[in-house]
């Protein structure tokens, strides 16, 4: 076109719009059709939805009347439930959509939730969506074992009844209540073959070690079941060290990272691999960068402590190596060198799994994965659905929406 | 080139925003302190709608020459255009971005004539 006949074919006044995720991410969307993502299948396995929004309701599931009320009062999210440090991650304000998410309009039914998960994944062109709570990350730092049971039954059962079973696009792996390894076999044995349940998940920041004897009949259950366990980083802000940090950024950096190496790494070095070696795990929301140094560091000091890890046949790096990751922080934008040794370390092409982490605040689009120069289009695919539809077990079937535009082409070309 | 008429200035508030659309191309129209700047609506972050987001003053350590800190302070003179995707800042006055300034917004010509705010494409 000349850009001397260029015509304004549409005005947007920011003043008066209101907020819609949709607009909010019109250019995921374009970034989608783009790339013809309607071809092949797309699997966002970290996102979230703000599970505190629906306190009351979640209340009502809550059996302990006590508590309950205590919720109904105050909600879910606040100090004294779901504590934290430094949770100033929207930014003070320069994020909208945290601020403005609240007064999004969505229809009577279905749910809210759904509404909202729907609506940014026709935008980013995902499937389907494995969501995860977000204040709820921090309640296995509550001392309070019975309200992290009670509370984790409530939320499991609100999910899968009002959420999960109501859209087949819509998965979780449900919250574990770490704290009680008892309640944790309870968990299991009642949602473990709800709809919409591909696994379960404990949230990182928290005191109990991983190996502890505790915990051993929850992993053959998992085992024995073929569902995978996933380990959901957190901030942890009250950790004595990470408590210095005054800045969201240095605690996010660090507090993130440093939860996922602490556990996989008494995961590795008490030889839960060879224990349980059909046993999925999975590393939750702590980007990428920590995974060689990791390897490095666990590999140099196995070969000098044999005594301390007797149990494993092979470095452990190669343990790490058949472990699975989500993608999302993804570093290293700026270093493509490092960033393909990286994958080639964790073997990324079978290991990887694409995550959005929507809406949080550092969110990435399935573009930061597809965009890569050094991936092959098969790798690409795997990274971004074809790894999760394998390890969930999932029936990869594509969005309405890519399902039409698919239709759309066939027509155009025939 | 071009000349397309943006609006009316007295239709863009002070702190208002337009997005222009013409065609594919989205432009940011952006009114502060009496003042209009207009930039592609994509962030070279991972593309997001840079020119919707809000604008906010740039923060700053305020350290003395002794080196002790004295808190955090805004520099309303330095007014940052904030991506509303993941918070990536660039200054309003040239669009470069304030952690690495090889990230720049395209940025379009503004005049005002007769009351009205053209933009040069
Ligand atoms: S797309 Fe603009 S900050 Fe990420």
């Amino acid at each position: 076109m000349n850009v001397a006949d260029r015509q304004v074919t549409k005005v947007r006044d920011l003043t008066t719009e209101p907020f819609n995720t949709s607009t909010h991410l019109a250019h995921a969307q374009q970034q989608a059709d783009a790339r013809g993502y309607e071809d092949f299948l797309i699997v966002d396995v970290d996102s979230h939805h703000y599970e505190n929004e629906a306190s009351t309701e979640i209340a009502d599931y809550v059996e302990n009347e006590v508590m309950r009320n205590e919720i109904l009062y105050q909600g879910i999210s606040r100090k004294g439930i779901s504590t934290g440090f430094g949770q100033y991650q929207d930014l003070g304000g320069r994020l909208v959509r945290y601020p403005r998410r609240k007064s999004e309009e969505v229809p009577e039914t279905p749910h809210r939730d759904i509404t909202l998960m729907r609506r940014w994944m026709d935008a980013m062109g995902v499937d389907i969506a494995c969501m995860f709570p977000t204040p709820l990350l921090n309640l296995g730092l509550s001392p309070r074992v019975d309200l992290e049971v009670e509370l984790a039954m409530g939320y499991n059962r609100w999910l899968c009844e009002r959420v999960l079973q109501e859209d087949h696009r819509l998965k979780s792996m449900l919250y574990l209540p770490f704290n009680d390894p008892e309640a944790c076999l309870k968990v299991i044995e009642m949602f473990g073959d709800k709809p919409g349940v591909i696994g379960f998940m404990v949230t990182s920041t928290r005191y109990r070690g991983v190996y502890d004897n505790a915990y051993v009949r929850t992993y053959r259950m998992l085992e024995e079941r073929g569902l995978p366990l996933g380990f959901h980083t957190g901030l942890g802000g009250q950790e004595p060290g990470l408590s210095t940090c005054n800045r969201f950024l240095t605690l996010h950096a660090l507090g993130f990272a440093w939860h996922n190496m602490l556990h996989l790494s008494n995961w590795v070095i008490n030889g839960l691999p060879e224990r349980f070696p059909k046993l999925k795990v999975m590393w939750i929301e702590a980007g990428l960068a920590w995974l060689p140094f990791l390897m490095q560091r666990l590999d140099n000091e196995y070969m000098m402590r044999h005594s301390d890890a007797p149990l494993l046949k092979r470095k452990p790096s190669e343990y790490m190596r058949e472990m699975f990751y989500t993608s999302q922080p993804m570093e290293m934008v700026d270093n493509a060198r490092a960033l393909e040794l990286t994958f080639e370390m964790i073997g990324a092409e079978t290991q990887l799994l694409y995550s959005s982490d929507y809406p949080h605040w550092d969110m990435d689009l399935p573009s930061v994965i597809y965009d890569l120069p050094f991936l092959t289009e098969g790798a690409k695919r795997n990274i971004l659905g074809g790894n999760a539809q394998r390890v969930f077990n999932l029936d990869p079937v594509l969005s309405e929406r890519k399902r039409a535009r698919q239709a759309e082409k066939a027509r155009a070309s025939a | 080139m071009s000349e397309i008429l943006v609006a009316a200035r007295d239709d863009i508030p002070e702190g208002g925003a337009r997005i222009i659309e013409i065609g594919n191309l989205e432009i940011g129209v952006i009114r502060h302190e009496d003042a209009f700047y207009a930039y592609r609506n994509f962030c070279p972050h991972q593309g997001g709608p840079v020119c919707e987001g809000i604008r906010m003053a740039g923060v700053y350590d305020d350290v003395d020459p002794e080196g002790l800190f004295h808190g955090q302070k805004f520099d309303k003179a330095d007014m940052h255009i904030v991506c509303p995707w993941h918070g990536y800042e660039y200054r309003l006055k040239d669009g470069v971005n304030v952690c690495d300034a090889r990230l720049k917004l395209r940025k379009y010509e503004v005049t005002e004539r007769d009351g009205n705010v053209y933009i040069t494409v």
